[in-house]
């Protein structure tokens, strides 16, 4: 059961092709559909005694208050609430869509339904804009020249290992999370593949799909959580003079 | 699956891209801004109802510690009054006492000299019949014999006779 995501090239620009991964798109989408909706539904009341989803909302906002509290001071960081919260949420809601079912059309096994964070495309996608943001906040938090002689320190020979230093971590934090909801999907393929080959197979591997869906569970918040917190780890770096 | 089967997606790079830079932004302005302002308002609120919880205990304490020290003033004071009640009480009936003493004295000294005056008068009133009453006898017995004269230092005999017993 090999699995293919639905492209679509509708034109080409500057002789290269653009292409979308409809799959991604629908399922990234919907994670995001969900998390505005929930935050929405949340923030809604605004109740100085909060009840319900409130509750729910407010616990999470505190949840990214603390991972940025733990990476810098609170002025410098308070602006990055919005980034750690959207990622921490859409990332988490991402691993989880995969988790219960997985969508693929019968004729051509497209998938049609999966963790839109295992397309390494995305993944990559938000490990960079974080990355690109830290140098933009970089820049307007400490001044161009600061910025540029942080490249130098603590000694000047340092310099190339900064360089590359930048594009290890946009590898590495697009990578970990991509490899990490990549492999859960494609083990709980096989599972269910072998499971949904006959009545004794399937049987048998319930048990080991109940599991290896608990530890899907497990591994997408922890990825979520690594996520958002290296996020703000990369932007201290940056925001912060040491 | 085939991972870069059709070299870079710039396509779907673009649409996270968007997706995700418009869900921030919507998701910070209008829904993280308000909340977190909802977050420090009652955050603050809890800080000066817990300031002012402080506040009112010392307060409590400070009038718990006034009202004891009252109290103790109070139970001095009782404790004087009982004293000195206690004393004047012992006081009085001391003086009560002097005088129902005194009066007592002064009562037998009274009836003592009623007495006396009695005594006194019952004296006088018995020399007088004596006198009288000898006189008669004397005039009686001795009637020719004696004159005027020796019948007055006989009397007095008589009398001084009566005043030695």
């Amino acid at each position: 059961m090999s699995a293919q995501s639905i492209y679509w090239t509708p034109f080409e620009l500057f002789g290269t092709p653009i292409t979308f991964n409809v799959t991604t798109m629908i399922t990234f989408t919907i994670a995001g559909l969900i998390v505005f909706l929930f935050t929405f539904l949340g923030a809604r009341k605004m109740a100085m005694r909060p009840t319900g989803l409130q509750n729910f909302i407010e616990w999470v906002v505190d949840f990214c208050r603390g991972i940025i509290k733990a990476n810098m001071d609170w002025k410098t960081g308070g602006r990055f609430i919005a980034l750690a919260y959207t990622l921490l949420f859409v990332i988490f809601v991402s691993n989880m869509m995969g988790i219960p079912f997985e969508m693929a059309t019968y004729e051509t096994h497209s998938v049609i339904w999966k963790s839109p964070t295992s397309d390494p495309f995305l993944a990559l996608t938000l490990a960079a804009f974080v990355v690109v943001l830290t140098h933009i906040y970089g820049i307007k938090l400490r001044g161009s020249k600061e910025y540029l002689m942080d490249y130098f320190r603590p000694k000047w020979f340092l310099f190339p290992f900064k360089i590359i230093e930048e594009f290890a971590n946009t590898l590495t934090l697009g990578m970990r999370l991509f490899g990490n909801v990549f492999a859960k999907e494609v083990l709980m393929l096989l599972i269910v593949g072998l499971g949904a080959s006959s009545l004794i197979w399937g049987g048998i591997m319930f048990a080991p799909t109940m599991v290896w869906q608990a530890f899907g569970i497990f591994i997408g918040s922890l990825q979520a959580y690594i996520f958002a917190m290296l996020a703000m780890v990369y932007m201290s770096h940056k925001v912060e003079s040491h | 699956m085939e991972i870069l089967s059709e070299g870079i997606e710039w396509g779907t790079i673009f649409y996270s891209l968007a997706a995700f830079t418009v869900l921030m932004l919507i998701i910070g302005k209008f829904a993280l801004k308000p909340l977190m302002g909802i977050m420090e308002k009652r955050q603050n609120q809890v800080n000066d109802d817990l300031d002012n919880a402080e506040k009112s205990r010392v307060e409590a304490e400070k009038y718990l510690e006034q009202q004891r020290e009252e109290l103790k003033a109070a139970r001095v004071q009782a404790q004087e009054t009982l004293e000195q009640a206690s004393k004047m009480s012992e006081q009085q009936s001391r003086q009560v006492l002097e005088q129902a003493k005194q009066e007592a004295e002064r009562i037998k000294e009274a009836a003592v000299q009623d007495i006396e005056r009695e005594k006194e008068q019952a004296l006088e009133s018995v020399r007088n019949q004596v006198a009288s009453l000898s006189v008669a006898i004397a005039t009686k017995v001795i009637e020719k014999e004696l004159d005027e004269k020796e019948q007055e230092k006989l009397i007095d005999s008589y009398l001084k006779e009566v005043e030695a017993k």
